[in-house]
């Protein structure tokens, strides 16, 4: 068996992540969900490389929390957190996503066709080879990158808007970094963050990423990698040092 | 975390309650069980001129002849009936539901400028704060909340919202964390025409408190959503702001970024900042307001709670999920998030 079908009409969460754990145990390597509307926590905790499961609908929050290994494919918008915490693995949403999308992720890739709401990649981190990316296609909204510690952002713009129109970007950054096409005004970066132009070794590294996030959206990468960069990194490793601790 | 929904139909086209009860009872992760309600506008078209008071007795023998007498020394009691409610297993029904159609008698208030909305909010204001046994909870024209302790579908069945028929619904599914779940303070919150579901926590509670009792409003449903009711109710009705400028109010831009705007948008911002400093709200909060003729969203102004607006046809939704709408219009369109501290407005236009 490598193929399950699934239909969550009605369905609550926690059968269907059930169904979904039973498949993936089953040794299923394609799972499809249709019918999805607002059911939490899809593919949460679940453990499994090579498996990709396809959402058909709108997912609810936090989907693949924790998740370690699988693919999840959206066919629609997703809401609050997706990638909560992510270990490992990939989430790919065609659509936009709600608040603090990536929150605290930790490792794999979310990528985001659209628009992003606020506080995109909430205290990202990383670790020795763990290090997690989010690319947005579209536009993130405010305290994007708030507190991170670790990590890889990129924002595209891809429509021609501009990726960054609102305050607080890269607030309390104190690692990782975010990559915006185009330019950034000073006005909306946050406290703790500054603003740098993204050198063509730097704009190098980040080229495997677009190129990954153009394939899977079926875009042409080549304007994109064509195109100057913004990069916004801390202003120093312990920007709070001095609000919070005496020395 | 709390749940939120409202939908205005722009042509007042009704709807009932079976939709709003779907998209509500979708987000029951956002509540605890301990408080769901609904608004409903429109629902009592036979006695549009009079003022539908809904009322939790506690017990009908003891309480309803104090409030009886009350409403006849201040106007006409049109007719008054027991709120038809449906048993069920885990509602306990600690109140009975009551509603009068009741029509002030302006001549008692001869110095007011609109003496019927001064007379009905002295009559709610008063008997709120007595606290002997009855509690006004709903007092507009031609709407009805209906509200309990319980889950959200729960709260529907005991009061078959599927039997009334409004153009504009507010509903809301309580997780309350600061203070113990209620009849009374389950959302929505309503006084007159305005009606209020708030998905957060106001933390400048306190300071909003103090400002809107020094106007004669008292706070009395030990929550903080009810200041938003009566905030409204001072700055739109008796202060005459429009909609947007309220919002702009409550939830204002930051002084950076009004050093950043036009000269004259400069001024008015500055005015009404400086005049409205104890009606700023702090905290995270995600909320609909309604009145008989618009439904308003908007969130803080660091956007700390979810808001998502989308439209079909003549109607406008608003929710804490994109599933709830969807639950409700499945071929809904225009899927978008307001900006923080921004209003999303949708007036009739019939």
């Amino acid at each position: 068996m490598t193929a399950v079908q699934i239909d969550a009409k009605g369905l609550h969460y926690t059968p269907l992540n059930q169904k979904i754990r039973a498949a993936v145990a089953n040794g299923a390597h394609e799972i499809v969900i249709d019918h999805v509307l607002g059911q939490r926590f899809i593919g949460d905790g679940l453990r499994g490389d090579g498996v990709t499961i396809t959402v058909n609908g709108v997912p609810g929050g936090d989907l693949g929390m924790f998740m370690s290994g699988p693919t999840i494919v959206v066919n629609g918008n997703a809401e609050h957190a997706p990638g909560n915490t992510m270990d490992s693995g990939t989430i790919v949403i065609h659509g936009s996503a709600g608040d603090a999308v990536a929150h605290s992720m930790r490792g794999g890739r979310v990528f985001v066709r659209d628009n992003i709401g606020y506080r995109g990649g909430i205290h990202m981190k990383q670790y020795m080879e763990k290090r997690p990316i989010l690319v947005v296609g579209g536009a993130a909204r405010a305290f994007l990158g708030e507190y991170m510690a670790g990590g890889l952002l990129v924002v595209l713009g891809v429509s021609g808007d501009p990726p960054i129109t609102e305050r607080g970007l890269g607030s309390g950054i104190h690692g990782g970094e975010i990559f915006v096409r185009g330019s950034v005004d000073e006005m909306y970066l946050g406290v703790g963050a500054r603003q740098v132009a993204a050198t063509d070794a730097e704009k190098k590294m980040i080229e495997p990423v677009i190129r990954d996030f153009a394939r899977r959206f079926g875009i042409d990468a080549e304007p994109l990698l064509a195109s100057g960069y913004t990069r916004i990194i801390p202003a120093s490793a312990r920007p709070f040092a001095n609000k919070y601790t005496w020395e | 975390m709390c749940g939120i929904i409202g939908v205005i139909d722009r042509k007042r086209r009704c709807m009932d309650g079976t939709g709003i009860k779907a998209a509500l009872s979708m987000m029951n992760e956002r509540g605890s069980g301990e408080g769901a309600g609904y608004v409903a506008y429109g629902i009592y078209p036979e006695y549009k001129d009079f003022y539908a008071l809904h009322v939790f007795f506690d017990n009908i023998r003891e309480h309803k002849g104090a409030l009886d007498t009350l409403l006849d020394r201040w106007g006409t009691i049109v007719h008054d009936e027991q709120i038809k409610t449906y048993e069920q297993p885990n509602i306990r029904k600690v109140h009975t539901p009551w509603r009068y159609f009741f029509r002030p008698d302006r001549s008692l208030m001869p110095k007011s400028t609109t003496p019927d909305e001064d007379i009905v909010t002295h009559l709610v204001m008063t008997v709120n704060a007595a606290k002997n046994g009855a509690l006004i909870f709903s007092s507009g024209k031609n709407l009805g909340v209906f509200k309990a302790a319980g889950w959200p579908e729960e709260v529907a069945d005991f009061y078959r919202i599927q039997d009334y028929k409004g153009y504009l619904w507010l509903a809301h599914n309580r997780y309350p964390t600061n203070t113990p779940g209620w009849w009374g303070g389950a959302h929505p919150f309503n006084l007159l025409d305005w009606s209020v579901v708030h998905n957060g926590e106001i933390t400048s509670y306190g300071t909003n408190r103090r400002y809107i009792e020094s106007y004669g409003y008292k706070c009395t449903m030990y929550t903080d959503t009810e200041v938003v009711a009566y905030l409204v109710d001072l700055l739109i009705r008796k202060h005459g702001l429009s909609e947007k400028m309220a919002v702009r109010a409550l939830a204002p831009p930051f002084w950076e970024e009004i050093d950043r705007m036009p000269a004259k948008e400069q001024e008015l911002n500055r005015a009404i900042r400086l005049t409205y400093g104890p009606a700023l709200m702090n905290g995270p909060f995600a909320i609909c307001v309604a009145n008989a003729d618009s439904l308003v969203g908007f969130t803080d102004r660091i956007k700390l709670r979810p808001l998502v607006t989308g439209e079909h046809g003549d109607r406008l939704y608003i929710s804490s999920e994109e599933a709830a709408i969807r639950t409700m219009e499945p071929d809904v369109e225009h899927i978008t998030m307001p900006k923080a501290g921004e209003p999303v407005i949708g007036r009739v236009v019939a």
